[in-house]
């Protein structure tokens, strides 16, 4: 059975498997794994392999679930089945995250290749010369397409990076015996952690509230600036989608008092292979690889917010760098300037292999043209989306002066005339094969958001029935109330009341706590 | 059974239509009827009430007789509960007031009024200061200084449906602000803050885990400790009158006027609730430092609530030392417009024009635009 001729939309339903937790699963004695005996040789030297460990031997065995491998098997996939991930829905929904395709012969080399996987980190560096060589060659990638000239792939997400840059920025303003600069600018609509990070480094932050066109005012950045300004911190083109073409006259008002630039480029799918931040003047860059460069998404942490620096500020970054003598290549710890190590070990080597293989999958014209095909089908689905009912697009500049890669969008005037606002299509959209969008990073200075963004990956069927899916949960709203009010009506669990599960003293992470929390055990 | 008190004040915003100014007084009212002004709050509270039938199983409306509030629940499709008694064609505002006590009597789980300052201050003199009742306003006024309403009608029974159905159950404290009319029509602002009612806010709990989303009551915390943290020795602090400023008091554990200002040294009380006389004696030719909020709906920095602030004490105090505190939910409320100054002196209004640093939390500003009206 194939989708609707006419429509094009999906009679979607989702497994439900009323599943337990893999501890309720346990039976003891179930086994997945029986270990063998140890060999004659092995047990002539350690004997039994356990009184060896004297008293590190635990006195009770851990608590972990006992169940066969087809158990686990079956378990987790049909977990995995009530989930929508990229690789199952079209995946626009995510603004700001860029999920594109994560091609999969780059996870099979990352997953299985033994020059890979069988290394460990703590090897001499002459016996993991292929390692470090991947590493040094993708620095080498990654300072063309920014422009600076070193780069660091330790720290393990976006935010991550941008708190590197954050004490960068500190280190270099101590070392010069300045103490005074303490303040850090960013603006509303560049990602949080530009205000985050630096505040958790130890600065005072300033954010720039944007004006009646969506730009941070340049006015009000020449008021924030000052001797105790240390470095601003913004994205651009920022969570709107709009570039802010006077990005020069900010960087080049924040180097007249000193203070230091960090352009945030986690998603740099708007201007990859067009503009870089060696040119916009920055000092500082970042990168997220699981985004632009189509490693898969890590969820805080086992990604690579990729950090570039101007030769100025190399002697903070952190150690160990991979550095290549002409003859071979090793880690250099002889950095005393360093804000030493931010992760340990050499950061995710998988998602630094992954987006080294992206970037030579393409070549400097196939990354151009994965920038140019993002703008066009946001730009294709922009069209498409300001036609339907209920949708406002605000900082609405006209045909041709408009988006990027991705745009904030409004369901304002769909709420005035119907009440329901962004949550409710939220709700009703996993009844159509698609997860749930991305609203907005807090406050909410465009109403009743959503974020899109539809990636160089997706056809233009996928736009077709994306956009298809919101006018007919719009027109739904309008004219079929009820199927609104019910939704989602086929996804494994109804509506979660969100109060309840940000509550700390709700929430369960772990398997004893579940049992304590519910009073199943003292 | 959830219970919603319908009030219209039936006369509300007619002064607007015909140039007025206000509708508050006998007199005003005959001449807004003798130039052909027309009723507007109850479409309005009509328009509002029609949203929240969808719950007309679920909620009993407690109301007044004919056009207080009868006639409109009737026409959105309700069968209230009507009590009390009135003058219909002659309401005038003790029956507001009348009705607010008697819906507070009965338990009401919500007020929903349509009016406009007047009629909102009217509420908040029933019902009192201490009252816990949600109270939320359909914006039918001419003058809408308070921060007691909705947008508009429509999104006045929205908030209202979705708090009784308990979908949205964030209640915030808001401005009831008003103006004295006759001074109005001579041309001079002289707004009053009066005091704060519980409004429910509509906002669905749908802030993703993401957004980081703090809570309103965790922003004026950082606020407070930013403000206090940072205070000087032997410097006085002028604290203006409102709730986000009420938290800085609250920090150094120290007396308060809500709708008043204080005066503060070396974190002791140097004053509370002083007049403009007094103000200008403490500050004067001492170094001093101003702490406002935005007060009321428009968001004004000066010239509503806090008069004692007068032209005079700021320029004793000097622009550099005026700090203004709001939680970005507030700005965020007000975008794009400024800030308002409205200081009674035009020069001064001008010279406080600009961008200022806004305290939103513990090291935390926001750049935001202060400018005249």
């Amino acid at each position: 059975m194939s989708r609707d001729r006419y429509s094009r939309f999906r009679k979607f339903h989702q497994a439900k498997w009323d599943e337990e937790i893999i501890f309720e699963l346990s039976v003891p004695g179930e086994r997945g794994v029986l270990v063998p005996k140890a060999e004659a040789a092995v047990a002539d030297e350690i004997g039994d392999g356990v009184s060896v460990l004297g008293g590190l031997k635990r006195k009770k065995a851990p608590a972990l679930p006992e169940v066969s491998q087809m158990r686990v098997n079956r378990h987790y996939l049909r977990l995995s089945q009530e989930t929508m991930g990229t690789d199952v829905n079209i995946d626009i929904s995510q603004g700001t995250c860029t999920m594109k395709y994560s091609p999969k012969v780059q996870e099979h080399l990352a997953a299985r290749h033994p020059g890979i996987v069988e290394v460990h980190p703590l090897q001499d560096p002459d016996t993991m010369q292929g390692v470090l060589e991947i590493i040094y060659r993708t620095e080498q990638l990654m300072k063309e397409i920014s422009g600076l000239d070193h780069f660091c792939f330790q720290p393990g997400g976006g935010a991550h990076g941008v708190y590197t840059n954050a004490s960068i920025i500190r280190e270099y303003h101590l070392s010069r015996g300045d103490y005074k600069r303490d303040e850090i600018i960013t603006t509303m609509f560049s990602h949080p952690c530009d205000a985050a990070t630096p505040n958790t480094a130890g600065f005072k932050v300033i954010t720039l509230m944007p004006d009646e066109n969506g730009f941070p005012p340049i006015e009000a950045f020449k008021a924030a600036l000052s001797e105790r300004t240390a470095g601003i911190m913004i994205t651009n083109p920022e969570d709107t989608g709009i570039y802010n073409p006077r990005i020069k006259e900010y960087v080049d008002a924040a180097h007249a008092v000193g203070a230091l630039c960090s352009y945030d480029q986690a998603n740099a799918n708007a201007f990859l292979g067009i503009a870089r931040a060696k040119e916009a003047g920055f000092d500082m860059c970042h990168f997220n690889m699981h985004k632009t460069f189509s490693a898969p998404h890590g969820c805080m942490g086992p990604a690579t917010g990729a950090v570039g620096y101007k030769d100025f500020l190399k002697p903070f970054m952190p150690v160990p760098r991979v550095e290549f003598d002409g003859r071979k290549y090793y880690l250099d710890y002889n950095c005393p300037q360093s804000i030493g190590k931010t992760r340990s070990f050499l950061g995710n080597f998988g998602v630094i292999l992954k987006s080294n293989m992206w970037i030579m999958q393409h070549g400097a014209e196939g990354l151009k043209e994965a920038a140019i095909c993002s703008v066009l089908n946001n730009n294709y689905m922009m069209k498409k989306l300001k036609e339907t009912r209920g949708v406002v697009m605000y900082y609405d500049f006209g045909v041709g002066k408009n988006r990027l890669e991705q745009v904030r969008w409004s369901w304002e005037k769909l709420q005035q005339d119907t009440g329901f606002g962004t949550g409710d299509v939220n709700q009703r959209l996993s009844d159509f094969g698609i997860q749930h969008y991305w609203t907005s990073h807090h406050p909410w200075v465009v109403p009743e958001p959503f974020t899109l963004e539809p990636c160089e990956s997706y056809s233009k069927d996928d736009l077709d029935e994306y956009c298809g899916v919101l006018a007919e949960i719009s027109r739904e709203c309008y004219e079929e109330p009820e199927v609104i009010k019910g939704a989602p009506h086929c996804g494994p669990t109804h509506r979660v009341k969100h109060p309840e599960i940000n509550d700390e003293e709700l929430i369960a992470v772990t398997w004893r706590q579940y049992l304590k929390k519910k009073g199943l055990k003292k | 059974m959830k219970k919603l008190g319908v009030i219209v004040n039936p006369v509300a915003g007619m002064g607007g239509r015909v140039g007025l100014k206000g509708s508050d007084g006998l007199e005003i009212l005959e001449k807004a009827r003798a130039m052909g002004a027309q009723p507007e709050s109850p479409l309005r509270a009509i328009e509002a009430l029609k949203v929240i039938a969808r719950l007309k199983d679920q909620v009993e409306i407690i109301t007044y007789p004919h056009e207080m509030g009868e006639d409109e629940a009737r026409a959105a499709g309700f069968d209230p509960r009507v009590i009390g008694s009135i003058k219909s064609g002659a309401t005038i505002a003790e029956d507001t007031m009348q009705a607010a006590k008697e819906m507070a009597a009965a338990g009401v789980d919500l007020i929903l009024f349509a009016g406009g300052d007047g009629t909102a201050r009217n509420i908040y003199t029933a019902i009192g200061s201490g009252s816990k009742i949600p109270v939320l306003g359909i914006p039918a006024g001419v003058k809408i200084h308070s921060a007691v309403y909705a947008i508009n009608p429509k999104s006045a029974g929205e908030a209202a449906a979705l708090f009784l159905e308990g979908k949205a159950v964030n209640i915030r404290e808001a401005e009831v602000m008003d103006i004295d009319e006759d001074a109005f029509r001579e041309g001079r602002v002289s707004a009053q803050l009066y005091g704060y009612l519980n409004v429910p806010e509509n906002k669905k709990y749908v802030q993703s885990v993401k957004s980081g989303a703090h809570s309103e009551k965790a922003h004026l915390q950082g606020i407070a400790a930013e403000i206090t943290a940072n205070m000087k020795d032997d410097v006085i602090y002028v604290i203006g009158p409102g709730t986000t400023t009420r938290g800085i008091m609250e920090e150094l554990d120290l007396p308060y006027t809500l709708l008043g200002v204080d005066v503060v040294l070396n974190k002791q009380v140097v004053a509370n609730d002083v007049s403009e006389q007094q103000l200008y004696d403490i500050v004067k030719g001492k170094k001093t430092i101003i702490v406002v909020t935005a007060i009321g709906g428009q968001g004004h920095v000066f010239g509503r609530g806090n008069q004692q602030i007068s032209p005079r004490v700021i320029r004793e105090v000097g622009r550099e030392n005026i700090t203004v505190v709001a939680s970005r939910d507030k700005l965020v409320s007000i975008m794009p417009r400024p800030l308002l100054v409205d200081t009674g002196d035009p020069e001064l209004d001008q010279e406080l024009s600009g961008y200022y640093r806004i305290v939103a939390g513990w090291q935390d500003t926001l750049m935001y635009k202060v400018g005249m009206e």
